[in-house]
């Protein structure tokens, strides 16, 4: 199998270069991350995450023939070849396929990302509907790899000042969980021309994310909710 | 130096993001309007498009869809300036051109369609 | 060059669920702690885990923690300890409930309570049939629980050092923990963590093996580590297999499927598992449905081509209840086993999956060792939970549910043990003036090796080794071949070489630091599975078919200076009610 990825060590590269690569494959590997770890036998200096290797972690988000994506879930058969990896848009890079998430986090943990209820819980479980519960599928699968945000153009130009897709989607989780109390202070603190409504409805996050989830849409429902409270 | 904070959180955009969608709808809807209207005329020279101008059935929706022409390009413009426009004192003088023009425009606008 | 030194209250090695509920506990108490971890918190490995968290909360039909008790003690085939099961059981709706009130979104009942579904090896009164105990949010519930204990941390403003891995203990004269080396991967800068508690939540080991449901990070880093310190390790010839890994490609198919009403089958389209356990058929513990699955192999009745798989059939259920209930399974099914599950069965093999020896601890998650005739001396400033700590509440096997209730309760007990320690003796013991030196010699040694073999190489010998040598069915002949060829390539791995020499994120100085790990408790599983003559609960010996509760009623001490072994009773005492007496294990 060939492949071309992208290429940087600060630590003796003066600028990133693409190389090469023609692995022989054995019959098991099915997944683009077998691959990789393949190509890791033959050069060990090439430096990538990866953990659960079931598309579950998030770690091995990556950009591959041009469309962010998780190398453990896509299939080695569906690449056109040579498959061209490089790390993930608009992120700082590290060295080769890691980037620097420092700014992603920052803005997931800028959205409150815990549930919020000051009344003394009961000594069982706080009720919820399984409507209620229903509410929050689509949302909570998030695994926050970031194949939504470094795809998303408004996230490139202010990844400091958009929350982006994947933080946007986590902050609708808690605006829906019918447990979360501070609904009115999450909606104050996103009512904001950067980091609310710099979304413009690309939808490249929904092209590209691995689980499936529509963080446009989410988006879409805490526009909506503002505005109830608003007219 | 003082460390680079940034600062966010300004409790406003819903409106513009509002005026977005309603302006376009009003320029939608003058669209179809504006197709009806000269649809319905005998001839489409420059005579009858002048005159057709002349109505205030006429000037009135041309004047508001104008306007919403106008507030439409003010959100959609300065989206554009704060996406690119890192400066900030740049980006406010920008800002404040495309004000000037836009308010501009609209006295044009009434200039043109009363002086008909 | 001196490695910077830094100070904290405690540092926590590993941020999954045992590490993360430890640090809320400490992070909630206002002590200054360090929580590190290899990958992002939510990367850790608890994310993967599905079925759901054991809790007798009695939701979905009468339970009881009694009853909890006794199939965890009989699931653990008599080798766990009773004391610690005890406590485990009782604790469990009390961490459960406060998990929900962190904003876990468990499935819910029509009432509005925590959905429970059934689950191997958990029972109604004391074995009668299967009982809903396992609290579940779809087949998620370990990313779920994850990102709810992640996010409580974030709230309560605990410290995480992401991307750092733990090195090595640094222990005084008298043998007290005072702190940990530890590595930042993006920079290579090492840092001494001096500290008055140091809490192992470093997960299992599953690596050791070629075919394993276990992430790439699983490498047993606090196991490596603890053995390198002259600390014992427990138990480490048991090794869980789960009956369904997807074939070929390993990946978790969870135990739900069976509880909510999957079965087996082999190529005659026999529901086999009638036969091996009548009561509860496929809702036997993992250890008897895993040897069951590999006899029927081993008979010539699997399917595939080569017969070499099991097929886990899920379709009568409906498409409905495999999107409500399921849905993570249908997308693994997909993706790993180019099958529709709603339509046709995964093809499933035993794979391992869980290791229930580890770091030995008492139930506040403190190390103990045997020392001047007292078998459970604590190590003073260490401790362990999780995956990586043996309590021992899984014994021999473990239930499923029972390890994401472990993390919870014991992750808890032993953050408020680390309070309750540094109340008592709040102040930090001075370094030794070697700190670090031991570190720095194995790095060198990396640095420096010339003509080494590579990681990769003695990786892949290392997991055919176990693979072969020490599965589901143990031969006493492949056993003691096993324990050579472990120590041959234990020597071998001390001169493995990388090219890549980089300080920035060099991932293959990552890889060979954690096979200096995952060496020790791969040659820990091998001497200690050939020492124990009998089979129980994971370990099935041909030559000793049965259990052998006169001479092996007892927990394996694996040293690594020579790997000599010690024994310690278990503990058939639990702490409130009558003892579970052992008994024959028919399900």
């Amino acid at each position: 199998m060939r492949l071309s990825i992208y290429r940087y060590d600060p630590d003796k590269d003066a600028k990133p270069y693409m190389r090469e690569y023609d692995v022989p494959l054995e019959p098991t590997d099915q997944m683009l991350l077998d691959a990789l770890v393949r190509v890791k036998t033959l050069d060990d200096s090439i430096a990538f995450r990866r953990s659960c290797r079931e598309g579950v972690c998030g770690s091995d988000a990556m950009n591959i023939n041009g469309k962010n994506g998780l190398a453990c879930i896509t299939k080695i058969a569906d690449l056109k070849e040579p498959v061209v990896l490089r790390p993930l848009p608009g992120l700082p890079v590290i060295r080769d396929l890691i980037v620097d998430m420092t700014q992603f986090f920052k803005q997931y943990h800028s959205i409150k990302p815990y549930l919020i209820n000051e009344t003394p819980p009961p000594e069982g479980e706080r009720l919820q509907t399984p409507e209620e519960r229903e509410e929050l599928n689509g949302l909570y699968e998030c695994i926050l790899c970031a194949c939504c945000s470094t795809s998303c153009p408004s996230f490139w130009w202010n990844p400091d000042k958009f929350v982006g897709p994947a933080g946007l989607l986590q902050a609708y989780r808690f605006i829906a969980d019918s447990r979360d109390q501070a609904t009115s202070e999450r909606l104050d603190d996103l009512e904001d021309p950067y980091r609310l409504f710099r979304c413009h409805s690309i939808m490249n996050c929904v092209d590209v994310c691995p689980k499936g989830l529509n963080p446009t849409r989410a988006i879409g429902k805490i526009k909506e909710i503002m505005l109830k409270r608003t007219v | 130096m003082v460390a680079k904070r940034i600062v966010v959180g300004a409790h406003y955009g819903l409106r513009d993001w509002m005026m977005q969608r309603v302006t376009g709808a009003i320029v939608a809807v003058y669209t179809v309007f504006l197709l009806a209207v000269l649809v319905m005329q005998p001839t489409l020279d420059f005579i009858t498009w002048r005159s057709v101008f002349t109505h205030t059935w006429m000037r009135v929706p041309t004047f508001v869809c104008l306007l919403a022409i106008y507030f439409h390009a003010w959100v959609g413009v300065r989206d554009v300036l704060m996406d690119y426009v890192k400066h900030t004192t740049l980006r406010l003088c920008l800002m404040v051109i495309v004000v000037v023009a836009l308010v501009a425009y609209t006295v044009w606008t009434v200039q043109i369609l009363w002086s008909l | 060059m001196a490695f910077a030194v830094r100070k904290f209250d405690a540092v926590i090695v590993g941020a999954g669920g045992s590490g993360m509920r430890a640090a809320l506990q400490l992070a909630e108490a206002d002590l200054k702690v360090a929580v590190l971890s290899k990958v992002f918190p939510t990367r850790s490995h608890t994310v993967a885990a599905q079925g759901g968290v054991a809790a007798s909360l009695g939701n979905n039909g009468e339970d009881n923690w009694h009853w909890h008790m006794f199939d965890t003690v009989k699931g653990s085939d008599y080798l766990g300890d009773q004391d610690a099961i005890e406590f485990m059981c009782r604790k469990a709706n009390e961490v459960v409930y406060e998990l929900e009130h962190y904003g876990m979104p468990f499935d819910r009942t029509p009432e509005g309570r925590i959905y429970q579904r059934p689950f191997g090896g958990q029972t109604r009164n004391y074995g009668e049939g299967p009982v809903a105990r396992s609290c579940a949010a779809a087949d998620r519930t370990g990313h779920a629980m994850l990102h709810a204990l992640y996010q409580r941390n974030v709230r309560a403003r605990a410290h995480f050092f992401v991307e750092w891995m733990a090195l090595d203990l640094i222990r005084n004269a008298e043998g007290d923990v005072v702190g940990v080396t530890a590595m930042e991967m993006e920079t290579g800068e090492v840092v001494i963590f001096h500290a008055k508690a140091v809490l192992f939540a470093t997960g299992g080991a599953g690596r050791i093996f070629s075919a394993s449901t276990n992430a790439f990070i699983n490498t047993g880093d606090g196991l490596g580590i603890t053995a390198r310190a002259g600390i014992p390790l427990e138990d480490m010839e048991f090794w869980q297999f789960h009956p369904t890994g997807v074939a070929g490609a390993g990946v978790l198919i969870t135990e739900g499927v069976r509880g909510e009403g999957g079965y087996l089958l082999n190529k005659n389209g026999e529901r086999f598992m009638e036969r091996y356990a009548p009561t509860v058929k496929d809702l036997a513990s993992r250890d008897v449905v895993s040897r069951a699955m590999a006899t029927e192999i081993k008979e010539g009745r699997g399917a595939g081509k080569d017969g070499e798989y099991i097929l886990l059939k899920l379709d009568h259920l409906g498409a409905d209840v495999i999107n409500k209930r399921l849905p993570g399974i249908r997308e693994i099914a997909l993706k790993f086993a180019n099958v529709d599950c709603a339509k046709d069965p995964i093809p499933v093999v035993p794979t391992v999956h869980y290791q229930m020896g580890g770091i030995p601890t008492n139930y506040h998650g403190q190390v103990v060792v045997p020392k001047d005739g007292n078998m459970e001396t604590i190590v003073p400033g260490l401790y362990a939970v999780g995956e990586c700590a043996c309590v021992s509440v899984h014994g021999a096997n473990r239930l499923g549910t029972n390890s994401l209730l472990d993390l919870l309760v014991f992750g808890k007990s032993a953050g408020e043990q680390v309070i309750r320690d540094l109340n008592a003796d709040p102040g930090l013991k001075d370094l030794p003036p070697d700190a670090g030196e031991f570190t720095r010699a194995r790095l060198a040694r990396l640095d420096d090796q010339t003509n080494g073999e590579s990681v990769s190489q003695v990786g892949a010998d290392m997991r055919r080794t176990l693979q072969l040598h020490c599965g589901v069915f143990r031969f006493p002949d492949l056993l003691v071949e096993g324990v050579a060829k472990i120590k041959e390539i234990a020597a071998r791995a001390v001169h493995t070489e990388i090219k890549d020499k980089s300080k920035v994120f060099n991932t293959a100085r990552i890889e060979a630091l954690e096979l200096e790990n995952l060496i020790e408790v791969a040659r820990s599983t091998m001497v200690c599975a050939e020492a124990r003559k009998e089979s129980r609960g994971a370990h099935d010996r041909s030559d000793f078919p049965d259990r052998d509760d006169k001479n092996w009623m007892r927990h394996s001490l694996w040293y690594k200076e020579g790997d000599r072994l010690e024994y310690r009773p278990v503990k058939l005492k639990p702490l409130t009610v009558a003892p579970f007496e052992p008994k024959a294990r028919v399900y």
